[in-house]
């Protein structure tokens, strides 16, 4: 079978000495970690060994001898580092002995039981050791999904990323340490560290204890009994930023507990929503000094109300036209004029409170401005309510037009079954025959028969107060389509991706370095980033998401019957 | 070494073949290089057609439009559409590795492990009006020993010809079969 060594690439110049590192035998591969260097006590390096198995899970060992001869080879050497392997008793003992500046390295193994005559095939595997343990590896996404599987299924590559990653305890001594054991790994040249990181992680944990601090006032605040009445209740769910501000004021409070992240994904998770609201708040507070700036809050709030008003002009118009002869159809006169009148009346009761409210308007917008600050998505948030509220006139007409023709719809369908001489069974769900007196017969003909004739007209004001219901709803779903993008997305993740791309790994691939004959092959084992769809799909924040509750059928069909539709639905709202 | 072959639709292919060891082979299918000719009749007939525009509405927007299109265009065909050199490496023992090159340099490299493969083979598929060879490796079911979970199909873009794929499968089943004579340690 064919033996392969993971060998790191930093103990390539290391002195001579002997490897210790993982003997993985179900794939006859050995994973090596650090060399250790000539003078040790046997005794020592087994008690060493032993600490750090305890620590660390992994079962580390020696596997072999390292010789790193400037000059021609020496024979004696060759010799005691053969008698080693008689001292640390290892099954296959590697021995590997690189020649000057070579770059082809004689890789050989000593077999005790001679059962296996011939020779075996080692191919040596080159790899990054800083790399392979910083990074996490993600398994491919149909075997991420069924995750109880058999212990010796695992992949291979897993094994050796885990064998990494454990032995961090190892990596704390090195050979410029004063002790009985000196080794060779990444970390050789001295542990790094960065002075701002050091910083930030000793503010974080007071600024942590004041955040929770905060956090829980303003969550007591909040479940206070007084913000539970009837109407501040209903006003608080329906509108769009109070969702918003509870939904970052939960992600706060992810990010301000004090224990650390247990696992990769919580880390990564606080991290994003970390950078998210940082980016949030900076976009707030650009958007917010480029209002202010040239008071073009002012001037937001003199454009309002002459763009209400011209809305309410538009719509005067509209039923105006629609009571006369719209598009050429012929209304019945009456119906039209009581309707027209009454949605007339409307929007001038609608003015006359725009007109009211004007001098406070621009005011009230200042102040509402100066909440950008919390962030952008709190302010796209104001948007879309804002225009709720200055549409609330389309959404009373709509509501109005749908429950006059729902009524219509009904009232024609029973009576058109009365005409058929059939009844709806409440108790048995469906439609049973009977008979019914004469008088029964035609009164229900002639209410049918008025019904038919109303139906155009009352049809043409739902169609058209439809229309306009469903544009502002359109025009809500894309801004709140804008705040969930703005929510979701994992902009630390895409950030490392894109800055250390071996952090996060979709696999490794291997490249075939400079062979020579008689020498083992050579492998260089590098790290595979993860692509930038599946980091996304990976990493995406959950969010109250807003997405259509119907299909397109069921829309249409809710449409034709005068149902009234509310076609986005929240995460989180009960089903009606 | 290097041999010529033709692809399915005519177009000239070399194989390339390196055995690095006893169980290490790379085998490397290279298509023809982006022509100077078809480069310059693409870029003429785009311009032409901005100046065209230009002299019926005397924008000069659109000539400007026209350039930056004509390099972005270049860009994403040489990025992600022009597939220079497709290589299957298989190292017995350790797994088969798929690399696609593109012009620009870039190079989409997947790993799949030997346990995880269950076999090579060449199968026919519809393409178009056509009926086609390709090589496919098969991935093992992890619940099923005899199933296959998934198919990986191998040399997409330059879609050698019957002849070429046999060298292919001749290489790789070599290597394959090693792995079912060594005995397994489970």
């Amino acid at each position: 079978m064919v033996l392969k060594v993971f060998f790191p690439s930093c103990c390539s110049s290391a002195e001579s000495g002997i490897l210790i590192g993982r003997w993985i035998s179900e794939q006859n591969s050995a994973v090596i970690l650090a060399v250790v260097h000539f003078p040790f006590i046997p005794v020592q390096v087994k008690q060493y060994l032993s600490e750090v198995q305890q620590v660390s899970n992994i079962s580390v060992s020696v596997l072999g001898s390292w010789s790193n001869s400037k000059q021609e080879k020496e024979e004696s050497l060759n010799e005691f580092l053969e008698d080693l392997g008689t001292i640390f008793s290892h099954e296959p003992w590697i021995q590997i002995s690189k020649e000057g500046d070579s770059k082809f390295w004689s890789c050989s193994t000593l077999q005790k039981h001679p059962d296996t005559h011939k020779e075996e095939e080692i191919i040596l595997v080159y790899y990054d050791q800083r790399k392979v343990l910083l990074s996490h590896l993600h398994p491919p996404l149909d075997t991420a999904t069924s995750a109880e599987h058999k212990a010796d299924d695992t992949s291979k590559l897993s094994a050796i990323f885990d064998t990494v990653a454990k032995s961090k305890v190892l990596f704390t001594v090195d050979r410029y340490d004063e002790g009985p054991i000196k080794l060779t790994h990444w970390q050789s040249d001295g542990v790094e560290a960065s002075i701002i990181v050091e910083l930030l992680k000793q503010i974080s944990v007071p600024a942590c204890v004041l955040l929770t601090f905060l956090l829980s006032l303003i969550s007591g605040i909040c479940r206070s009994r007084v913000l539970k009445f009837w109407p501040l209740s209903f006003l608080w769910s329906k509108l769009s930023t109070c969702e918003q501000l509870g939904h970052r004021l939960q992600h706060l409070q992810v990010i301000s507990s004090n224990k650390k992240a247990p696992n990769h994904t919580q880390l990564m998770r606080k991290a994003n929503i970390f950078v998210s609201l940082m980016i949030d708040v900076a976009l707030g507070i650009l958007l917010m000094s480029w209002l202010y700036r040239k008071n073009r809050i002012g001037h937001l709030a003199d454009t309002l109300i002459p763009a209400a008003d011209h809305v309410a002009e538009e719509l005067q118009d509209l039923l105006q036209w629609l009571m006369g002869a719209p598009a050429g159809l012929k209304m019945n006169r009456a119906l039209d004029q009581v309707l027209g009148r009454f949605f007339l009346y409307h929007i001038h009761l609608w003015i006359s409170y725009i007109h009211l409210m004007s001098p406070f308007i621009e005011m009230i917008l200042w102040y509402v401005g100066l909440s950008a600050c919390l962030g952008l998505t709190v302010a796209l948030c104001i948007l879309s309510d804002i225009i709720a509220l200055l549409t609330f006139h389309i959404y009373c007409f709509y509501v109005y037009g749908a429950r006059l023709y729902c009524l219509k719809i009904y009232g024609l369908s029973s009576l058109w079954r009365l005409f058929r001489g059939k009844k709806w069974n409440v108790l048995r769900q469906r439609v049973d025959s009977c008979s019914y007196d004469l008088d029964q017969l035609f009164i229900g003909t002639l209410l049918f028969t008025i019904l038919l004739f109303l139906l155009p007209t009352t049809a043409l004001y739902y169609l058209v107060f439809t229309l306009l219901r469903l544009l502002v709803v359109v025009v809500q779903g894309l801004i709140h389509l804008l705040v969930d993008l703005i929510d979701s997305l994992p902009l630390y993740s895409i950030i490392l991706r894109l800055c250390r791309s071996y952090r996060l790994t979709a696999g490794v691939k291997f490249r075939v370095l400079e062979q020579e004959d008689g020498k083992p092959l050579r492998l260089l084992m590098q790290i595979n980033p993860l692509s930038y769809g599946r980091v996304v799909q990976t990493y995406r924040l959950p969010t109250y998401s807003c997405y259509p509750k119907d299909s397109w059928v069921s829309l249409c069909k809710k449409l034709f019957l005068g149902e009234l539709i509310y076609p986005w639905k929240h995460k989180g709202e009960k089903q009606d | 070494e290097e041999r010529r072959y033709r692809s399915a639709t005519g177009a000239p292919l070399w194989l390339r073949r390196r055995q690095h060891s006893a169980s290490c082979r790379e085998l490397a299918v290279r298509g023809p290089r982006l022509q100077l000719r078809s480069l310059s009749a693409a870029t003429s007939a785009v311009w032409l057609a901005a100046y065209g525009l230009f002299v019926l509405c005397q924008n000069s927007m659109v000539l400007s439009a026209a350039i930056f299109i004509t390099l972005i265009g270049l860009i994403i065909y040489l990025h992600f559409v022009k597939v220079d050199q497709e290589s299957l490496l298989v190292i017995g023992s350790l797994g088969i590795q798929v690399t696609s090159s593109y012009a620009s340099g870039k190079e989409s490299t997947t790993f799949i492990e030997m346990g995880q493969v269950k076999d090579v083979v060449i199968n026919e598929a519809i393409h178009m009006q056509k009926v086609i060879y390709y090589l496919c490796i098969l991935l093992r079911d992890p619940d099923d020993p005899q199933g296959v979970s998934e198919v990986v199909p191998l040399f997409q873009s330059s879609k050698p010809r019957l002849d070429c794929l046999t060298e292919v499968y001749r290489s790789c089943q070599e290597i394959l079969e090693q792995r079912k004579t060594a005995p397994q340690s489970s």
